[in-house]
């Protein structure tokens, strides 16, 4: 029975059509295909992982005209001729075959109005998959500046699909793009466009299709049969070599054979013809400068690669980089860190000393604060690698690096990601998506982790500054200073040189390690470096702001999520299990005495007392209870139960280590690396027997193992995150701890044979 | 035969052939690198590898490794 309608209700509205429409972006490398998406979706993008491979997918979701549209980001490609599984993403979401996205109805493809030719080609393939297409015609102003011109409408004729101009960098023309695409989205199924490849070609198909039927795989995409025979050891014949029962090599070899002694032999075969068609399409509508003039890009260019000087200013703006990240972060992170303060001493004042306290304090708001105060770090070192990305600078560094690279194993590609990782390694990784081989992004990935990250700097200085006598080597010049800052003191001091030694260490480590790597499980021919150099432009500060806002976001969201987590358990297990009642009534008792001298005696037994019960609580706790059972193994690396400790509690980030150790020490966690106290304590350390438990080997293994070990779970996090499987941050873990004991064990063993 | 590789600064040659019909000769000429097209070599990385050229109105850079996969003939100096 229905409900009475009041008579003040609106009228029914007519069923509305709530279809949702699916719509796919593609373009070239540098077309500015990521700017335009962020500009059609803003934020409301979700990132995940296609099934298996390593590539990133970017959904949006947004309404126009009352109506949901998918606007699905595939990741830039010069070509739909799918030699790996990443590629086969782009062209499995294209013809509907990815399950999780549904098929497509309308395909965006853009392309760089001032690189026509060569974008055209992709544009080209797109139509050959007869879905809606709209091309939307980019950086026009770039084009327009450098004398080419392109009479549009006519385009869209010989296209047959509508042809938007756009300057996305500007975010103009968007409106009108987006009208397009909602427009082509509805159109009725597409006619099947004038044929590129000569009548021999699509015969040939005729009869691979036959072929693929009477071997029990029917009804195969056209564009994929086009495929087979088009990609000699490509994707699609190797999916249907398995699919297909009766030879399917046998057969598309003799097609290729034929297609052979017919004069169009493959592979040339498609880029002659969509080269062919391009000229044709172009003839009379597009013109380029017959002569290149110099533009100021090519000037800079003459500089930012030439032999000498463009190494030299590499160098310097790499040292600019990495100085200006740690300045300016710094005021901003001593921000991170009272507030910090501040809110633990608001629930000291709230909450009375007890678990629920010790928790919050010692574990949420250390935990979560651990993380974010690294943020400004990293938000300065995306934003420096956004400018020069987005400047076109990275492309240059790439090439710049290369020759170098390769005698690792790495590429030129993978330079920006390692250099990225000296900061943190988290943004290292999530860098080497610019590497488009496989091979050489996971080598990339797997190494990354072994640059001395700035979570590593803590426990080098407080180590140094506790065991490396502070003896000048040699005097090199000068002191230089502007202003009181000392830029170079003149002197070459022994800490300074460890410090260097252990920041370097990783990086040196990575070569042998990158070179195994490429030598076992990631063996094969080198991948090529063709590579497109994009002109110099002036970064868009809209496009800057949104790849830092992506990454600090993403940084934020899954690091946290992680450390966070993982500090809690580290808590639980120095917290429990235990009587802590002494040690809550000394904090009360601490808390309840005023600061003045008269309680200053009182106050230094209480905080004794109160420091004793922390050590002695912590000895008993799970957490000691582990480091007592990993002794045996730490030992021949020189380190007590309190180190092994240590270490393991920094397993989820290798900072907990300075807090951990204070803890031991009967310090309380309040302490950091510059705490004298600390420092103290490290050095007076004793053995059950009174021996020193620090010396020199001790201190240099215990470094040498924070350098190599790969402690931290944010990475390891990211690892899996990006290379979609457990089994790679698994692996990372194990051979970068292996190598950390092994080389921690030779630098003390070898180490005590000469102190 | 000369190929690309052997091309100096500033010459320029037209493109003859690309060797073999591996995933690299695919993915060269699908950059553009067609028999009948004209290349021009810009320069060269700081030790020598990989080279720049400009080809179709954009700029490529290229290994030798890769760039000697394509066979040339050189053009007269405009």
């Amino acid at each position: 029975m229905a409900a009475p309608v009041p008579a003040s209700s609106p009228p029914p509205t007519p069923a509305k059509e709530t279809r949702s429409f699916n719509v796919a972006l593609i373009g070239n490398p540098n077309t500015g295909k990521s700017t335009l998406f962020n500009l059609l979706c803003g934020m409301q993008s979700r990132v995940g992982n296609f099934p298996g491979v390593t590539v990133e997918k970017k959904i949006g979701h947004v309404n126009w005209q009352g109506q949901q549209f998918h606007i699905i980001d595939l990741p830039g490609t010069y070509s739909l001729s799918p030699r790996t599984l990443d590629e086969m993403v782009s062209v499995d979401v294209l013809l509907g075959r990815q399950k999780d996205v549904g098929h497509p109805d309308a395909v965006v493809c853009i392309v760089d109005a001032s690189n026509l030719e060569r974008n055209l080609y992709l544009v080209s393939q797109v139509l050959d998959m007869q879905l809606p297409v709209v091309v939307v015609l980019n950086m026009c102003d770039v084009a327009l500046a450098r004398g080419t011109t392109i009479d549009a409408t006519e385009l869209s004729q010989r296209l047959g699909v509508p042809v938007v101009k756009a300057e996305a960098h500007r975010a103009v023309g968007i409106d009108d793009v987006r009208n397009a695409i909602a427009a082509a989205a509805k159109s009725s199924p597409v006619e099947a466009r004038k044929k590129v490849f000569p009548e021999e070609f699509y015969s040939e198909c005729d009869q691979l299709a036959t072929h693929l039927t009477a071997g029990g795989a029917a009804d195969v995409p056209e564009f994929l049969i086009q495929r087979m025979i088009l990609d000699p050891g490509g994707c699609v014949e190797a999916e249907y070599t398995k699919k297909c029962g009766n030879n399917l090599p046998q057969a598309l070899t003799e097609c290729r054979e034929r297609l052979k002694s017919a004069g169009q032999a493959v592979p040339a075969i498609e880029a002659r013809q969509r080269y062919a068609w391009i000229r044709e399409v172009l003839a009379g509508i597009h013109t380029r400068p017959t002569t290149r003039s110099v533009t100021f890009s090519d000037k800079l260019d003459r500089l930012l690669t030439h032999k000498f000087i463009g190494v030299g200013i590499f160098i310097a703006l790499m040292f600019v980089v990495f100085q200006a990240i740690y300045a300016w972060a710094g005021p901003f992170m001593e921000i991170i860190e009272s507030a910090q303060g501040w809110l633990a001493d608001l629930v000291a004042l709230t909450l009375a000393p007890g678990p629920l306290r010790s928790l919050i304090n010692d574990g949420v708001i250390a935990g979560v604060g651990g993380v974010i105060v690294f943020l400004p770090q990293i938000v300065f070192l995306f934003l420096f690698i956004a400018i020069l990305e987005d400047c076109g600078y990275m492309a240059r560094a790439a090439f710049l690096m290369d020759r170098l690279m390769t005698k690792v194993g790495l590429s030129g590609k993978s330079f920006v990601p390692l250099m990225s990782s000296f900061a943190c390694a988290i943004p290292g990784v999530m860098a080497t998506r610019v590497i488009e081989n496989r091979r050489d992004r996971m080598v990339t990935i797997l190494v990354a982790p072994l640059m001395s990250c700035s979570a590593r700097l803590p426990v080098y200085i407080l180590l140094i500054a506790a065991f490396i006598p502070a003896v000048t080597l040699f005097q090199v010049g000068p002191e230089l200073s502007i202003g009181g800052f000392v830029l170079w003191s003149g002197q070459v001091t022994l800490p300074g040189v460890v410090l260097l030694g252990m920041s370097s260490l990783g990086a040196v480590i990575a070569v042998p390690v990158a070179w195994i790597l490429k030598k076992t499980m990631f063996r094969g021919e080198t991948p090529p470096f063709i590579m497109e150099l994009p002109s110099y432009k002036w970064p868009s500060p809209r496009i800057v702001f949104y790849r830092v806002y992506d990454r600090a976001k993403a940084f934020v969201m899954r690091a946290g999520t992680l450390i966070f987590a993982t500090t809690i358990i580290v808590w639980a297990a120095g917290y429990f299990p235990g009587d802590h009642t002494a040690q809550h009534k000394l904090e009360t008792q601490i808390e309840a005495l005023d600061d003045t001298p008269e309680n200053e005696a009182q106050l230094e037994q209480l905080v004794d007392r109160h420091n004793a019960v922390s050590a002695q609580l912590i000895e008993t706790s799970f957490l000691g209870r582990v480091g007592h059972a990993i002794e045996p193994a730490v030992k021949p690396l020189g380190w007590d139960w309190r180190i092994g400790v240590g270490a393991v509690a920094s397993f989820p980030a290798r900072e907990v280590i300075i807090s951990t150790l204070g803890t031991i020490y009967s310090m309380g966690g309040d302490v950091d690396e510059e705490s004298e106290g600390l420092k103290e304590s490290l050095q007076q350390a004793r053995w059950p027997d009174g021996r020193n438990v620090y010396n020199v080997p001790v201190a240099l293994s215990i470094m040498v193992f924070f350098a190599l070990c790969a402690q931290c779970g944010a990475t390891l996090m990211v690892i899996r995150r990006e290379t979609n499987s457990w089994f790679w941050p698994v692996f990372t873990f194990v051979y970068m701890t292996a190598l950390a004991y092994v080389a921690a064990l030779l630098v003390y063993q070898v180490g005590m044979r000469y102190f | 035969m000369t190929t690309l590789d052997g091309l100096k600064l500033g010459e320029r040659a037209r493109i003859v052939e690309i060797s073999g019909d591996d995933g690299i000769a695919i993915r060269l000429m699908e950059m553009g690198l067609i028999d009948g097209e004209e290349i021009e070599l810009l320069g060269f990385a700081p030790l020598g590898d990989p080279i720049e050229f400009e080809l179709r109105g954009y700029r490529l850079s290229l290994r030798k490794n890769e760039a000697r996969r394509v066979s040339i003939e050189p053009l007269p100096q405009a």
